[in-house]
This record gives structure tokens, C-alpha cells and sequence, in this order.
């Protein structure tokens, strides 16, 4: 199948290119990185983990979000997303495979990086975000590759699949609980210090994944012949928005808990993301667009008339992504960090090599997505 | 005891006010009350275990610091101790706080003790210098977090690291509430060149976090730590599980602190007020 990806129109390979020269550009700065160490980087002492971390956590989120379609699909039947759910597997790839390199290139000895294999620690967390990160990766592989061949030949998926597409189900649950877990044990980060970091971690992630995967199908569709259909679009709209409502209702109940208990150390973290602490504000524009964004996407979604409009529900979709992209992607990690152990203030700003391997590793992604999308779009171009 | 009582029931109230006491964002210990709850940590908790099995079950030895703040307050005691650690150590110093190491320096009592300051504190106490390093948990979060023993408790106590197992995944310095840990984002070499120099002591390659060792190098050579030896009248350093041990005489007549006890993590390092 994979000479599908070798024949494409002009525009296909200016895009392929594009992708390659980003990618390029971000390779240069890593080698930098590499030479120099992460000191290249707007880390610090204080806030020890940046917008590498921050990308790995919401990517996690994203590739977490397939089982969205696979469980009305394989446990429910719902037939109308036969054709879809092979996307949302080949966006959970191309999401592992960036959560993966961000990682990577956010350790400071990667050379070591077996370490974790060599010396398994079944204690620390990172262990088994390790295990159930590489497992979702390649269940997705076996799932994705395998229905798609199945699809080409006109038979059906093989039964020896089955197995791999329901341990799939729970095994997406658990790479976002384990990822919600990286933070919420750790004792004396009191933004981080909450149980329904996972739960909030699941629902951001069933938002803003099917959002994204949207954004894609609309793409698909106007670049091929391939329509992901006016019903699946619209469960899946539907998926998105009781998602979101759950995220802000989570949300919600933190600001309860820190604001009306009175307890210093649980409002400094929500304070300085949304009101800036001790004249420290950086992330407050960020926050507040993040919650307007959150409210507009959640009000085109549930009103059927806007959502049934394509061009409405781009803006939604467009808005619930950004939305939990600023508050997953960027707050979360960088708000645990302030304020510090000792309550004072450091604030952080990505460099600019950083923020280019950042590009270079969602170019990546996208060339990946890119890839694997134009396969499954000739696929179903072939067999409609 | 060097605190008088007048002094002793100030600090204790203050306590109380802040809603501290056992709970709170620091612990104040009364003289002799460890004595009780080592008892309690390394027992089993079962009545039916006898004082003399319970005392052979736990360690033998648990290295362990007090530091007298009210003699911290010359800022040359300061600077001795953190430049006789920082030299024995080859602790880099890039002059900048974004890539700053450190593995002892002094800070405030609010930032020591976050949560616990308030307004009607004693004065002479909120312009002290509190020495801070690593707590050499007896509980240590940054351990259990490791995703590769990198960082690893002794038996002795002593929280240390191998620098040459260490990914630089900063998991220790996420699960650290003392902001005990530096790491290293440039290459430390390049400024130790034209500096004293500790060549019986290793530098550290960048990209590996490092933090205060106890001076397991010198303690098992039966030598006081560098900090120690600098400022023997400030700090002492000594085995807690010997009831019998200096520091273990020390807090059974002086009045100490340790940092965030709510925690669990139960520390090391002990504060004479």
C-alpha cells in the first residue's frame, strides 16, 4: 500500500516538501542543542520542564482520542463510522510518534535514554508511561495497517485483529491516566496535587483529539474524493462537545476547591494562569482566550443549526483545539511550576530554537499524518 | 538549651496561630520529642513487636544535620559554608539564575518555610538566613520517581545520585518540594576552568541533574562534612539512629523545624530556632 504515498499531485509534494524543510530547520537546532545542552532552551531551575513536555502531554491527549471512534464502532456497531475510525488509529500513530520524540529531545542525556529499560523502575511513573506509550503505538500499527489491507482486498478485518482493536479501548484510557499521573503524585505542586487531573486529562482529550480529527476530515475533503460522511461528522461533533463541557465542568470544580478553602498554595497555581501572581501575569491572555475559546466552541457545537454548518463547525472545532491546546499544551505544565518551592515567581519563555524543534517535531507529525492519510485516501477513492 | 522559655512559648504560639503545630508548613519539635517518633517511624507499628526488636529492625545509622540559624546570621558564616561545599563539590557558578547549580545557600524564613510566615512573626527570625539543601529525606519523593535508580537512598539515609546513570528526564527536580535539585543545561566544565579546583571529587557532564550528597565521599573516610567542617558551630552533622549521637542530644534540648513535615517525607535536616 505504501506506494500509495510515492504518487500524488503537485500541490502533494510541495506540502511533503514544505513539511521537510521545517523539519530540516528543526534538526539544526536540535544538533545546536545536542552541542551545547538545554541550556539553548527557556528552562530553568524553577521551571524545569517546558514546551516539550507541555507538546507531549496534549499530543497524548490527542492520540488517546481514536478510541472516541473506536468504541461506537466495534463495541456499538455504529456502522457510519466503518470508513472513519482508521483515521482517528493514523492520527493516534502519527500523535504517539510526537510524543515520543518530544520526550527525546526533552532529556538531557539521550544517549542514555535505555536507561529506563536497562534499569526498569516499576515505582516511577515515567517507567510505565514508557511501556504504555510504545504498546498504544504499535497496537495502533497492527489495528490501522491491518484494516486498511483488509479494506483494499474487499474481505474483512482478519479475527486475530479483533483482540488488538479491544485492548486498544482500555489501553487508550491508560496512556493519558499514566501521563495524568507524571503530575498529579508529586507532592508540593499543588496545581498538579488533584485526582481529577486524570479525569480532566480524559475529557480535555476527547475534545480536542476529535476536534483536530475533524479539522483533518474537513481537509480530506476538500482535497480528495473521500467524504468522511454528514453523520459521522456530526456524532462525532456531538462526542466533542459533551467532551468539552465535562473539561470546563472539571475546571469548574478546581476553582471551587482552591477558592473556597482558602488554602494559599491551591489558588497561587490557578491565580497566576488566570489572574498573575505578585504582578507576574505572562499566561493570563493565553488563559482567557484558552476559556473564551472553550465557551464559543461549545456553544456553535450545541446549537444543531450552527453545527450543522461545515464552516460554523471548523470554527468550532478550530476554537475547542486551541482552547485545550493553551490549557493543556501550555498552562498546565508551566503552572505547576509557579509558583516555586519557595513561593517565588519565575516565569518562562520558549527560545526561538526551541520553539523551532518544537515545529520541527509537528512537522513530523504531520508528515507522518500526511503519509498515511494519502495512503488510506487512495484506499477508500479506490474501493468507493 | 540555648533558647530561653519566654523565647520558646513566642515561636510555639506564633506556631499555633499559622495552625502549624504537627501539620502545618513546618513542624516544630519539641525537645525530646523525636526520641518518641523515630520510635514510631521505624517501628512496625505493632504493639506486639518489643522496643529492643524494633530498635534492630530499623537502621543502624541515619545520617542527619541541624543548623542553628540564630548563628547564620554573619553573612562570612554564610559565604564559608557555601563556598567550602561549592569548592569541595566543583558546583559550577555561571553567574546567571537560569542556569544556576547550587547544593547549599541560605534563603529567607518565608521561602524556607512557605505558608508559614505571617505578619506578626519575631523579627530578629524574619531577617535570618535559613541555610537550605537537600533534606536527605528519610521518605524521598525524588527517589520514587526516578525512572532509572539514578537517584537512590543508602542505607545510611544519604539520598544520592550517579551521575552516570542519570537520562536528565528532571523528575527528581518535579518531585522535589524543596527545590533541592539543580541541573545541569550547559556544560559545568566550562566554567570551573581557572577556578579552585577539587580534583578527588568529580565533575559532572551537562544534561545530569546533581544536588547536595552529604559528603558521602568524606563521611565514609569518617570525616565531617565540607559544610561542617567549615562552620562546625552551626551545623553538626550526626547519626539519628543512635539515641545517643550528637545531634540526637542536640534536639533533645533545643527547639528545631523541619521544612514541610506535612509532606511525609519526613527530613533530615533539622532547624534550631
Amino acid at each position: 500500500m505504501i506506494e500509495k504515498a510515492l504518487k500524488g499531485e503537485p500541490r502533494y509534494w510541495a506540502w511533503i516538501f514544505f513539511l521537510l524543510s521545517i523539519i530540516g530547520v528543526g534538526f539544526g537546532c536540535y544538533l545546536y542543542q545536542l552541542s551545547y545542552g538545554l541550556g539553548i532552551t527557556g528552562m530553568s531551575r524553577d521551571v524545569s520542564w517546558g514546551v516539550y513536555i507541555a507538546q507531549f502531554t496534549y499530543l497524548v491527549g490527542v492520540a488517546a482520542s481514536a478510541v472516541m471512534l473506536v468504541i461506537p464502532m466495534y463495541l456499538h456497531h455504529f456502522k457510519k463510522y466503518a470508513k472513519v475510525v482508521i483515521f482517528g488509529e493514523f492520527l493516534a500513530i502519527a500523535a504517539v510518534t510526537m510524543c515520543l520524540l518530544f520526550i527525546i529531545v526533552d532529556i538531557g542525556q539521550p544517549a542514555r535514554v535505555l536507561n529506563v529499560v536497562l534499569h526498569p523502575t516499576p515505582g516511577s511513573i515515567l517507567f510505565w508511561d514508557m511501556v504504555v506509550l510504545n504498546g498504544y503505538l504499535l497496537i495502533n500499527v497492527i489495528v490501522g495497517w491491518n484494516t486498511l489491507l483488509a479494506d483494499k482486498k474487499n474481505v474483512p478485518t482478519p479475527g486475530w485483529v479483533k483482540p488488538f482493536i479491544y485492548l486498544s479501548i482500555p489501553w487508550a484510557v491508560s496512556i493519558h491516566t499514566v501521563t495524568a499521573f507524571l503530575y498529579a503524585g508529586l507532592p508540593g505542586r499543588h496545581l498538579w496535587l488533584t485526582a481529577v487531573m486524570a479525569p480532566r486529562f480524559l475529557a480535555s482529550a476527547f475534545a480536542s483529539g476529535p476536534a483536530l480529527l475533524i479539522l483533518l476530515l474537513l481537509l480530506v475533503r476538500r482535497f480528495s474524493k473521500f467524504d468522511a460522511g454528514f453523520d459521522a461528522i456530526q456524532t462525532l461533533a456531538k462526542t466533542i462537545c459533551y467532551a468539552m463541557i465535562i473539561n470546563v465542568f472539571l475546571l469548574l470544580m478546581e476553582f471551587f476547591t482552591a477558592y473556597y478553602s482558602h488554602i494559599p498554595g491551591h489558588i497561587h497555581g490557578l491565580e497566576y494562569l488566570f489572574f498573575g501572581l505578585h504582578g507576574h501575569d505572562n499566561l493570563v491572555p493565553f488563559m482567557w482566550t484558552s476559556a473564551i475559546l472553550g465557551v464559543l466552541g461549545i456553544f456553535l457545537l450545541l446549537v444543531p443549526k450552527l453545527r450543522m454548518r461545515y464552516d460554523l463547525l471548523a470554527v468550532a472545532c478550530g476554537a475547542i483545539f486551541l482552547a485545550t491546546y493553551i490549557d493543556k499544551g501550555v498552562g498546565l505544565v508551566i503552572g505547576g511550576f509557579v509558583p516555586n518551592p519557595f513561593e517565588g515567581v519565575t516565569q518562562y519563555y520558549p527560545t526561538f530554537p526551541e520553539l523551532m524543534i518544537t515545529l520541527g517535531i509537528w512537522s513530523i507529525g504531520a508528515l507522518i499524518l500526511t503519509i498515511l492519510y494519502k495512503i488510506a485516501v487512495s484506499v477508500r477513492e479506490e474501493t468507493a | 538549651m540555648s533558647m530561653d522559655r519566654r523565647e520558646f512559648i513566642k515561636i510555639a504560639g506564633l506556631t499555633s496561630l499559622v495552625g502549624a503545630g504537627a501539620s502545618g508548613a513546618f513542624q516544630l519539635l519539641e525537645p525530646g520529642v523525636l526520641d518518641a517518633a523515630t520510635h514510631e517511624e521505624h517501628g512496625h507499628g505493632d504493639a506486639a513487636h518489643g522496643q529492643a526488636e524494633e530498635q534492630a529492625s530499623g537502621p543502624k545509622v541515619r545520617w542527619a544535620m541541624t543548623v542553628d540559624v540564630r548563628k547564620c546570621e554573619d553573612p562570612e558564616v554564610v559565604k564559608r559554608i557555601v563556598t567550602a561545599c561549592h569548592t569541595a563539590h566543583n558546583v559550577p557558578d555561571f553567574g546567571n539564575p537560569k542556569d544556576e547549580v547550587k547544593w547549599i545557600w541560605a534563603d529567607t524564613y518565608e521561602h524556607a518555610f512557605t505558608d508559614s510566615a505571617n505578619e506578626f512573626m519575631d523579627k530578629s527570625i524574619e531577617h535570618l538566613p535559613f541555610l537550605l539543601l537537600c533534606n536527605h529525606c528519610d521518605d524521598p519523593p525524588c527517589v520514587r520517581v526516578c525512572p532509572t535508580k539514578a537517584t537512590f537512598k543508602r542505607p545510611d539515609g544519604v539520598v544520592a545520585m550517579d551521575y552516570h546513570r542519570c537520562i536528565g528526564c528532571r523528575f527528581c527536580m518535579a518531585g522535589c518540594p524543596y527545590g533541592s535539585r539543580s541541573f545541569n543545561w550547559r556544560d559545568p566544565r566550562t566554567v570551573l576552568e581557572g577556578k579552585p579546583y577539587n580534583p578527588n571529587f568529580p565533575t559532572r557532564m551537562r544534561g545530569v541533574v546533581e544536588k547536595c550528597n552529604f559528603c558521602v565521599e568524606r563521611i565514609w573516610k569518617g570525616l565531617q562534612p565540607a559544610c561542617v567542617e567549615a562552620a562546625p558551630d552551626v551545623l553538626t552533622f550526626g547519626n539519628l539512629a543512635d539515641p545517643d549521637s550528637n545531634v540526637r542530644q542536640i534536639l533533645r534540648v533545643r527547639v528545631s523545624m523541619r521544612r514541610k513535615p506535612e509532606l511525609g517525607t519526613k527530613p533530615s535536616v533539622f532547624y534550631l530556632v
